[in-house]
């Protein structure tokens, strides 16, 4: 395999990795928070407890978001040089941010508030957690402006062969920017959210600590139901908009080959990408139109179009994403995403009724398992964000093959990507050691101060 | 001021406050497995930088996204050229990061040494590194007129760049003796063991640092400024006098000494090279400048008003964490 391949995928394995960790961080650290002002103000240990134990799962996830981060920012020099040379007058601004107004204020106060419990005001302790919890979510939010970019580049100029920032403004306000990071917090929210479930029926099915974990499924569901209404609204909405400025993006996500007014949403197809045409189509006439224009009708341009049109427009070259992939990412999210808010419901439902007890085995076995859905849409989510931009690095201006470091060897980025790979496989089994190990732990054993 | 000119002075300070707390940081990891006989010592030298470490690495973090912002064609540069060891140096930082978390969550001898020795990999292999680097820095590298680097990694080591890696791993590791000294129990059994491992650690590292200073003589142009070698040499002296410090216990001095020994080299460092970053060995003229390699004027003065408004926030608060933990950490409040 060339450099552009090997690059490609090691940034591919340690991005997917990468982002195992950072919804739980992103939306565990606000439950945590809130569970620590709720304990605050009426002293029940019951949430204290929560607290606690969500909070050293938190500790280990934000652990392995940020050494698998800092993988991340060294890459884009080391693999993609030619991309930071083209872009880094506009990326590298928020990266620098992110360090400066963000990555500081979790990692500091994070060490306050593991070390801090019994040595600051109670007020002081909790509002640690809650400028993690803003440091974690203002971190998303910058690297969210410097993805944008390159999705929808804003703000810019091109001058001496390389891309110069003309208005900063137009970078932070990028309108990419408005529903990607809605739609990454909101299904950090949901993580967090069913990682809760998950973990307080797993408790509930040993019988310990009933009443506590009874509170954890019901704060964690209601969690989830939020994260997962605002997910699908955030996710619809930035549809709307890729279909109007990403059409390529959007055209490969629903497999359309040729233009169609009004558009179908297609359900299920065998895609033939070499004759570039579906065959056992099963569709729901308009749905598509309508889910772009809010009305039944609308055209949507089809691949084939596309491509001729970008071909115009850069010249020779073949500007269509991976199909298929796409077309059934896009499918598993949508239907993982209301699998969980299906079961999210009938799970306060239950709660309401007061039916959900230790005794309803079945039900908590699911949602024990039902930890592995939003891991699995989380990875599909992103690999249409940046799967969809293929051949391109950044949007119109780079092409990925372009952005690639010109001195690095095969052989180095083989042997980088082997480390990378058996280190984040080693890790992976030793975190979930670790939780499991926490998880397992009675939560009223009383240990020395700290978490 | 140019903004060029603020953003390199911007980026030394990063990296001399990088070098000063992940240094001890470092140094506490390297002696680890060595000064600290039990669990319960081990326990004590993890606690002493337990709530600070994570706060310190971004440090280098952020040197890393300012050198990006500031100066692309540096990062770019920079970081494909030291593919190899930048890979290394990851590695060791993720068996660290996370060992500092995983240690604790589990009461088994094996598991915790096992973690123990994962720190002691992740401080020594970057430390020793960073000195592979600075080095390298100071001898220049073969790049062309395009910026692209032109040779191997192996062409990155050398006797005096690999002189260079020791020395920064026993500076960093005596920096760790002097911070430990005054973050323990001052009655803790391990007072004694840290002057004697003060002492030596301290003399081979000034053995170090003196043979490296005169290969740099011999490999690098630094001198041609008498401004950095006055520092490093400054910095020399200061340094043996830190070790003498130590042994006579005078621990505030000791600490005050290997700091200041450390922001003084990196000073003297960036000064050498000034207005260069990256020297080009194939012509003079392909280095890498504060001018050549620098972003737009626009980005530079962004970033300099977010500069302004946030490292004084940042080191407020970062000030005020070791504040909070100031207190010697005795064998009774060990925090898990």
């Amino acid at each position: 395999m060339d450099v552009i391949t090997l690059s490609r995928l090691q940034f591919a394995i340690t991005t997917i990795y990468h982002y195992l960790f950072i919804p739980i961080s992103l939306g565990l650290s606000i439950l945590v928070a809130i569970l620590s002002t709720i304990y605050l103000k009426n002293g029940n240990m019951a949430y204290k407890r929560l607290a606690k134990l969500f909070g050293k799962l938190f500790i280990v996830s934000f652990a392995m978001g940020v050494v698998t981060g800092i993988v991340q920012e060294f890459h884009f020099g080391m693999n993609w040089s030619e991309y930071s040379r083209f872009m880094g007058d506009i990326f590298g601004a928020p990266l620098a941010l992110e360090a400066l107004t963000a990555f500081f204020l979790e990692s500091v106060f994070l060490g306050v508030w593991i070390f801090g419990e019994n040595r600051l005001p109670k007020k002081i302790h909790c509002l640690s957690i809650w400028l993690v919890a803003f440091g974690s979510n203002l971190s998303s939010y910058w690297i969210l402006v410097a993805n944008s970019f390159m999705q929808h580049p804003v703000g810019y100029v091109i001058n001496n062969g390389r891309a110069e920032m003309t208005n900063f403004l137009a970078l932070l306000t990028n309108p990419y920017v408005y529903g990607q990071f809605a739609h990454v917090l909101t299904s950090g929210i949901t993580t967090a959210g069913i990682l809760v479930v998950s973990v307080s029926a797993y408790k509930l099915l040993c019988g310990e600590n009933v009443e506590i974990f009874k509170k954890g499924i019901k704060i964690g569901a209601i969690y989830a139901v939020i994260g997962l209404f605002a997910v699908m609204g955030t996710g619809h909405l930035h549809t709307q908009y890729i279909g109007h400025n990403q059409p390529m993006k959007l055209a490969s996500m629903e497999a359309l080959w040729n233009n169609a007014d009004p558009a179908p949403f297609t359900l299920y197809a065998t895609i033939d990408t070499k004759k570039q045409k579906n065959t056992n189509v099963i569709e729901v006439p308009y749905a598509l139109s309508f889910m772009l224009n809010n009305k039944p009708s609308g055209e949507v341009k089809g691949i084939k179009a596309l491509q001729l049109q970008d071909q115009k427009k850069y010249g020779y070259y073949n500007y269509i994403p991976n199909v298929e992939l796409l077309f059934w990412s896009f499918r598993i999210m949508l239907g993982l995403g209301m699998l969980m808010l299906a079961m999210m419901l009938i799970t306060l439902y239950l709660v309401w009724k007061k039916r959900l007890s230790e005794y309803n085995t079945r039900w908590l076995r699911l949602l024990v398992w039902s930890i592995v859905l939003p891991f699995i849409t989380n990875t599909v989510g992103w690999y249409i964000a940046e799967g969809g931009r293929q051949p391109w690095m950044v949007e119109g201006l780079q092409k990925v093959a372009d952005a690639v470091s010109q001195n690095i060897t095969s052989t180095e980025v083989w042997i980088s990507l082997i480390g990378f790979t058996v280190v984040y496989a080693l890790l992976a089994v030793a975190a979930i050691f670790v939780s499991v190990r926490i998880i397992k732990k009675d939560v009223t054993a009383e240990e020395g101060g700290g978490l | 001021m140019d903004l060029q000119l603020v953003w390199f002075i911007l980026i030394v300070v990063l990296f001399t406050g990088f070098f000063f707390l992940e240094g001890f940081d470092y140094g506490v990891g390297i002696l680890l497995p060595f000064a600290a006989k039990n669990d319960i010592e081990r326990r004590m030298f993890i606690n002493s930088i337990g709530p600070v470490w994570d706060g310190n690495e971004v440090w280098m973090i952020t040197a890393g996204g300012a050198m990006f912002a500031a100066f692309p064609h540096v990062y770019a540069t920079m970081f494909s050229m030291f593919y190899m060891a930048l890979f290394l140096m990851l590695l060791g930082l993720i068996v660290r990061g996370v060992a500092f978390e995983f240690r604790g969550q589990y009461n088994s001898s094996s598991w915790r040494s096992l973690w123990d020795y994962m720190i002691f990999i992740g401080s020594i292999l970057p430390a020793f590194l960073w000195g592979v680097a600075v080095t390298n820095l100071m001898k220049g590298f073969m790049i062309n007129s395009d910026k692209i680097y032109m040779g191997t990694f192996w062409d990155l080591l050398s006797i005096y760049t690999i002189i260079g890696g020791i020395t920064f791993a026993l500076v960093f590791a005596f920096h760790g003796v002097t911070y430990l000294s005054l973050k323990l129990d001052k009655k803790s059994v391990v007072m004694p063991r840290l002057r004697l491992v003060g002492t030596c650690l301290g003399g081979t590292a000034a053995i170090f640092y003196l043979i490296c200073m005169a290969f740099t003589y011999t490999n690098t142009d630094m001198y041609k400024s008498s401004l950095s070698l006055g520092l490093m040499l400054f910095a020399a002296i200061v340094f043996v006098l830190a070790v003498i410090a130590r042994r006579q216990n005078s621990c505030g001095w000791a600490f005050i000494g290997s700091s200041l020994a450390i922001a003084l080299t990196t000073a003297g460092v960036f000064v050498g090279l000034f207005p260069r970053i990256l020297i080009s060995t194939m012509n003079p003229a392909w280095s890498l400048t504060i001018t050549n390699a620098s972003s737009s004027p626009y980005t530079l003065s962004i970033m300099t008003v977010a500069a302004v408004i946030f490292v004084p926030i940042v080191l407020i608060y970062q000030i005020w964490v070791y504040w909070i933990f100031r207190k010697r950490i005795t064998a009774k409040d060990l925090e898990y």
